[in-house]
């Protein structure tokens, strides 16, 4: 496939190849056209974010912000007027449709490539000696905060069991999630997990935690990473979808880390684990799939599993505050208001340091800071070297979470 | 055809052992995420001609692609199977090469948007008002 000498000319910023993602035993087999289906989608977000996003930009300054101010004598108070705004013009729409439309086309690709070979993942994962570090618990139902609409779009949420022994959920969204993030996660999309390794080194040099817990690990991305950094350390991670589990459990063991159990728990309710056991309590881009509600008892699980000389941290979209433009604003509501992120805007809104005080962590011990992810792979480019920003893709995140005295 | 555009559903396609009724696959794959769907056009008719259109420039990029594989394949061996496109990983300034390939496939397909987009803010005549102003009136 020849490109035009013009464009050779310019260093490749788009998405690797889909067949130099990470590789382990429950990753699903693609075929060659299934791959390039992932290869398409992954370039057509890119391309959403890199060439049509930045003319919508350029459109709510030139024409939909002065029109605004023409209507209405002034300027927009709040996000939600901006996105009204946003919503009366074409190219919004168009770019809009388009996402969504990417999305959707996302899952099907996902769940035709996983599907017809379900029997034999979920043969893989039972058989898998992960299956030893898996600890279900059919008492467990999904909240209300998972059940009331498909998060990103996904037929069937983290949750549904399509079979007995399901890993499709988990199989569709490990296959895929390289579309949506165009590889900025890295080969095993675990770059959260890389990037609060690397916050924690820097803040506490030395650290080394016996017990660490994970809260709503989903399949386990994130938390391998942390698992392979404190090898002493025993890792809890827990979810309350068990597909995801079932399917966490045994690529951890096939990518050879085996100090993470897997267990089925709601992590607003955490009683079966005894007060101040975790010398680390943390999460990864897990409070936003919550609820307000949710968001309280877990804090205060938080607080109560704490060991003393511990810490809290939790990674997650950066806050709406006054510094962000309203028009920053309303395009990082357009995952909770068109993509089934439900809360997303909500948590934006929560000021996450009352609720840790709220919940008994000392005001002059919270932890606030910047992070990123850290893509590790060859050809994969990370955050910090990203220079498009679609306002809610791009994994550059803020850290919130507290010190515990000891 | 190879194996994976052959139809799905029937006999193999089923999982949690063999006594399981079969998956559908193709409607379990296109099933609507719960959650009422959002349209941003006037007239849903035009999103839905769009959401096929994409599909449709998705499955003309996927082939593309795939001649460009047995190009490489016949080039580099002189002979190919199916298992050998299933098989293959292109080299890293091959995987390059296609990638721009995708960047300049999706902006022909989107040029209007760019096009629109470059229209925004700009005070430009038609051509037949250019014309009426060329003369004679």
């Amino acid at each position: 496939m020849a490109a035009t000498e013009a464009s050779e000319n310019a260093a490749y910023d788009g998405p690797p190849d889909y067949r130099s993602v990470g590789r382990h035993d429950l990753l699903p087999e693609t075929t060659h056209d299934e791959a390039e289906r992932y290869n398409f989608l992954a370039q057509l977000n890119r391309h959403l974010a890199a060439r049509v996003l930045p003319g919508v930009e350029a459109a709510y300054h030139g024409e939909m912000l002065p029109e605004f101010r023409r209507r209405h004598g002034r300027a927009p108070a709040d996000r939600h007027e901006v996105r009204h705004a946003l919503e009366r013009h074409p190219l919004y729409r168009t770019w809009s449709a388009l996402r969504r439309n990417t999305m959707e086309m996302r899952q099907q690709a996902g769940l035709s490539v996983v599907l017809p070979q379900l029997p034999e993942l979920v043969d893989r994962a039972a058989s898998s000696t992960g299956s030893e570090r898996l600890r279900l618990d059919a008492a467990v139902h999904p909240p209300a905060y998972l059940t009331a609409v498909d998060h990103h779009c996904m037929p069937g949420s983290y949750h549904t069991e399509r079979v007995p022994g399901d890993v499709s959920g988990a199989a569709n969204y490990d296959s895929g999630l390289f579309v949506t993030t165009g590889g900025l996660l890295g080969r095993f999309a675990d770059g959260g997990g890389h990037g609060i390794v690397d916050f924690i080194r820097r803040i506490r040099p030395g650290f080394a935690p016996r017990r660490i817990l994970d809260l709503g690990c989903g399949l386990g991305h994130n938390v391998l990473p942390v698992a392979v950094a404190f090898p002493e350390a025993e890792i809890t991670a827990v979810d309350v979808a068990a597909p995801m589990l079932r399917y966490g459990a045994a690529r951890a063991a096939s990518l050879g880390v085996d100090n993470v159990e897997f267990v089925q728990a709601d992590a607003t309710d955490l009683a079966q684990f005894e007060e101040g056991s975790f010398d680390w309590v943390q999460s990864i881009m897990f409070l936003h799939e919550t609820s307000l509600s949710a968001l309280k008892r877990i804090m205060a699980q938080s607080r109560r599993l704490v060991a003393p000389g511990g810490l809290v941290t939790h990674v997650e979209q950066p806050c709406y505050d006054a510094a962000m433009p309203l028009f920053e604003q309303s395009l990082r509501d357009w995952d909770a208001l068109y993509n089934n992120e439900p809360f997303w805007t909500k948590l934006h809104e929560i000021d996450l340091d009352e609720l840790l005080v709220a919940a008994g962590f000392e005001r002059s011990r919270l932890i606030h800071a910047g992070v990123h992810a850290i893509a590790d792979g060859e050809g994969f480019r990370d955050a910090a070297s990203e220079d498009v920003e679609d306002y809610g893709r791009k994994p550059a995140w803020r850290v919130t979470g507290a010190e515990v005295p000891g | 055809m190879s194996e994976d555009q052959s139809p799905v559903g029937g006999a193999g396609a089923g999982a949690g052992g063999a006594d399981a009724a079969p998956l559908d696959v193709m409607r379990l794959a296109g099933a609507k995420a719960r959650g009422k769907r959002p349209y941003f056009f006037e007239d849903p008719d035009v999103e839905r001609v769009l959401a096929i259109t994409m599909a449709l420039a998705g499955e003309l990029a996927v082939l593309r692609a795939r001649l460009d594989t047995m190009e490489e394949l016949l080039e580099k061996r002189g002979t190919m199977t199916r298992a050998d496109i299933d098989a293959f990983v292109p080299a890293p300034a091959h995987a390059e090469r296609r990638g721009r390939w995708y960047q300049e496939y999706l902006a022909r397909i989107l040029r209007i948007v760019q096009q629109d987009a470059e229209a925004c803010g700009a005070d430009e005549p038609t051509s037949e008002e250019a014309g009426q102003r060329l003369g004679p009136a």
